[in-house]
Parts: C-alpha cells; structure tokens; sequence
C-alpha cells in the first residue's frame, strides 16, 4: 500500500554546478526543497551557500544543470513567489524604515502584501521611528531586512546568514517569528554559520563542501 | 503614468531630497567649467554669443556625469539592485524613472546656471529666444537618456567614474553638435535652428527607444 502522495517541490536543482571563470563554486548539486520545510544549509566559507541561494532566487543562471522553482525553469519567472535576505540590507540608507518597505510593498502590485507598519512591528522594530535607516544599529537593519524579505509573503523564503550581527536574544526571537511563518506551502532556507540558533526550526541539513553536497538528512544541524 | 515608474520616481527624488548630493556636485562643478571658460576667453569679446551654447552644452555634460554615476552607485550600494531584480516589475520602468529624476535634477542645475551665465558672457538673445525651451530639455534629454543607460551598463566595473564618460561622450556627439548649433542659431539669430532641433528629436526618440529595450538585459546581467 502506497503513503500519502509527497507534495511536489517548491524548488528542485539536478546537477547544478556554477563556474565563476574556472573556479567551481558549486558541483553538480542535486536537491528538492519541499514545501512546509525548513532547510538549513551549512559549510565552512566559500563552500557555495551564498551561491545557491542566489541561483534559487534567480539572481545567478547556473553554469550546468537544471533548476525549477514553482514549476518554472527559470526562477526570473517565479520571482514574486521568492524572498530573498542577503548579507547586505538591500535598503536605503537615506529612508525611514516605512518608507523602504513601502517603497517595495508597491513593486509587488500582484501581491498581498503585509502593511509596512505591521510587518516592521513583526520584526520587533517600532513603525513610528523617524530615522532614517543609515542610523540604525547593525541588528536593526537586519530586522528591517527581514521585515523587507516578510512583506510580500512569498512561498520560498532564502536567507543567507539572518542571524549575523544579532545578538542571541534578538536571533531567538527571529526564529520565533519563522517558526510562526512557516506554512504548509511555504519553504525556508537559511544559511548560518550559528547552527545552534537555527536548531528549533530546522527539518533538514544541507552541508555543502566545496561546492558539492556532503550532507543532506533530516534532522538538527548541530549534530 | 504608470503606478510602478511614479514610485521609483518618488523613491529618488525623496533620496535626493535628503542627501542633495546629485544636485550639489553638478551645481559646483558646472559653475566650475563656465567660470573657468570665462577666465580662459573673454566673455565679451565678439565670439562669446558663438560659443555660448558649446560653453554651456560642455559644462552641463561635464557635470551631469557625476550625477549619473551616484544615480547607480546608490543602487548597488547596499545590493538594493538584488531586491529590484527579484521585484516582479519591468526593469524599463526603473530605467525610464532615473531619466526622469535625472533629467529633472540636470534642468534644476541649468535653471541656476543660465542667469549667471547670462550675465557672465553678456549674452542677448537675437534670434527667437522660446526655442530654448525645446532645444535645451532636447539635449538634456539626449544626454541623460544615454547617460542612465550606460552608467547601469558600466556600473559593476571597477572604472566605472572613467568608463562612463568613454562610452557616453562619443556617443552623445550628434547630439551635442545638433544642441551647440541650435543654441547658437537661436542666440546669434544668425541660422535656422529648425534642422538641429529635429535632429534633436530624431536622436532622443531613437536612443531613449534602444535604451529601454536593452534595459532588461543589461539590468539582469550577472
């Protein structure tokens, strides 16, 4: 007797390898990311994560292999779907928080989009703070990056090193709120090099080495 | 105009607003060139109203490349670039919103700069002084049409402040000709400034029309 059907992936790579000249920053990377899962990626610096993450949100074409997300061989065509957290804040400096997220709340017409006001409230950040973002500490820009990221709701959330620049109080509370935005339809990648912090949330491990996949299992990644 | 274009236009100016830093370099650095022209030639000799529009025409290129520059910078400082790409919106509209906010911030520096340049070279207006109003927003179009397109192309180079005005300033040529004899004309009275201003025409629709489609692929670029 056969189980329940599996969902189909919210994003698939089969041999994926990205070459930057002749250095090969990921090797045939093979991985399903399901929906309603968490993954957190793992690896030393320079092992690939950013790089993967940046070819599932569509901001590198891999070099060889083939990449779906939502159904889409290019994951350009899916973007509203995607979410993507980088190292940087992705931000103004010049700009309120609310006046960031409101600028991005209108570049996702289609979109429901959370009120920028409650999505930074979300974050732990007040709505009514009048300066701009170039005065914010470190941790603050950090919320205010995942509060950009959270906006437009999207179904595959990609977040390279969200814990960065947080202090463990803060990093707890950001994965509280994860926890709560995780769905049934929705997946969550996180790369960290602060494994512990990403435990509560994580159904998989992905470790990378040097570009290919030495890990991948479900379970805690600090085991 | 479209909702999307109108709250990339908005974003830059409330940017510009505060920092004022496209508008302040251009500003000083224009008064610069026209100052150190007048020093360089007699402003009131007999040639000042001939090379009264190439003065003016230099000084606003000159300037405007700095602004150009900064419109990009600011984008991908922080990779505030990423998070437009990933946006579901064209590109073109982000493209056609930095002419506009860039354009506007160039007619702000020339609006301060034509009085003093008025008086500075002692110019009179003999010929049909309202054709100014369409040979300079032309010419101001042509080269920030040009300028934002090849800034966003020159962008991810590490020369980028050399490499834009090597591409833009050859291929801003035509134009700057067609501006120069134009202003020219219309100061002198002397020549028909009505071939120039088509040729104007003709440059800004054409280049304005290969830089929006060519937009999407040079934004997208890796």
């Amino acid at each position: 007797m056969s189980g329940p059907a599996r969902p189909a992936p919210n994003a698939q790579l089969e041999d994926v390898s990205k070459l930057f000249g002749s250095f090969a920053a990921l090797r045939q990377v093979s991985v399903a990311l399901e929906p309603g899962k968490c993954y957190v990626l793992i690896g030393e610096n320079g092992a690939g994560k950013s790089t993967l993450l940046r070819i599932l949100a569509g901001l590198l074409r891999p070099s060889m292999g083939q990449i779906q997300v939502f159904g889409e061989a290019e994951p350009h065509d899916a973007r509203d779907r995607i979410g993507y957290m980088s190292h940087a804040p992705m931000l103004y400096d010049e700009l309120t928080g609310v006046e960031n997220l409101s600028y991005f709340a209108r570049l996702y017409p289609d979109r429901e989009c959370l009120e920028p006001a409650e999505a930074l409230r979300q974050v732990g950040l007040d709505p009514k703070l009048e300066r701009p973002l170039g005065q914010y500490s470190q941790g603050m820009r950090q919320r205010t990056s995942l509060a950009r990221v959270l906006l437009a709701q999207p179904d595959l959330l990609l977040l390279d090193e969200p814990f960065s620049n947080m202090d463990v109080e803060s990093a707890g509370q950001m994965v509280e709120l994860l926890a709560r935005f995780r769905h049934s339809s929705r997946t969550i990648v996180i790369t960290t090099h602060q494994r512990e912090l990403a435990a509560p949330i994580a159904d998989f491990v992905l470790a990378l080495k040097a570009g290919r996949v030495a890990r991948f299992e479900a379970g805690n990644p600090t085991l | 105009m479209p909702r999307v274009l109108w709250t990339h236009l908005m974003k830059d100016l409330r940017i510009e607003w505060r920092s004022k830093e496209a508008i302040n370099s251009m500003l000083f650095f224009a008064l610069l060139v026209v100052v150190l022209f007048s020093l360089a030639f007699d402003p009131r000799g007999p040639f000042s109203q001939s090379i009264a529009g190439g003065v003016l025409s230099v000084a606003t290129m000159f300037a405007s490349v700095s602004a150009l520059n900064q419109a990009w910078a600011r984008e991908i400082r922080h990779q505030v670039m990423d998070a437009q790409r990933m946006a579901p919106t064209p590109g073109a509209e982000l493209f056609l919103a930095k002419v506009l906010a860039n354009f506007l911030f160039v007619t702000i520096v020339q609006v301060i700069l034509a009085p003093v340049f008025l008086v500075m070279y002692n110019l009179r207006v003999v010929g049909q002084a309202w054709l100014l109003a369409v040979v300079l927003p032309l010419g101001t179009w042509a080269l920030v049409a040009n300028g934002t397109f090849f800034a966003a192309l020159s962008i991810r180079s590490r020369n980028r402040e050399l490499l834009l005005p090597l591409i833009l300033f050859p291929i801003f040529v035509p134009a700057l000709l067609a501006m120069v004899n134009a202003t020219g004309g219309i100061l002198t009275g002397e020549s028909d400034p009505g071939m120039w201003i088509k040729l104007l025409t003709g440059y800004d629709i054409i280049f304005t029309t290969v830089s929006l489609l060519l937009f999407d692929t040079v934004f997208n670029a890796e």
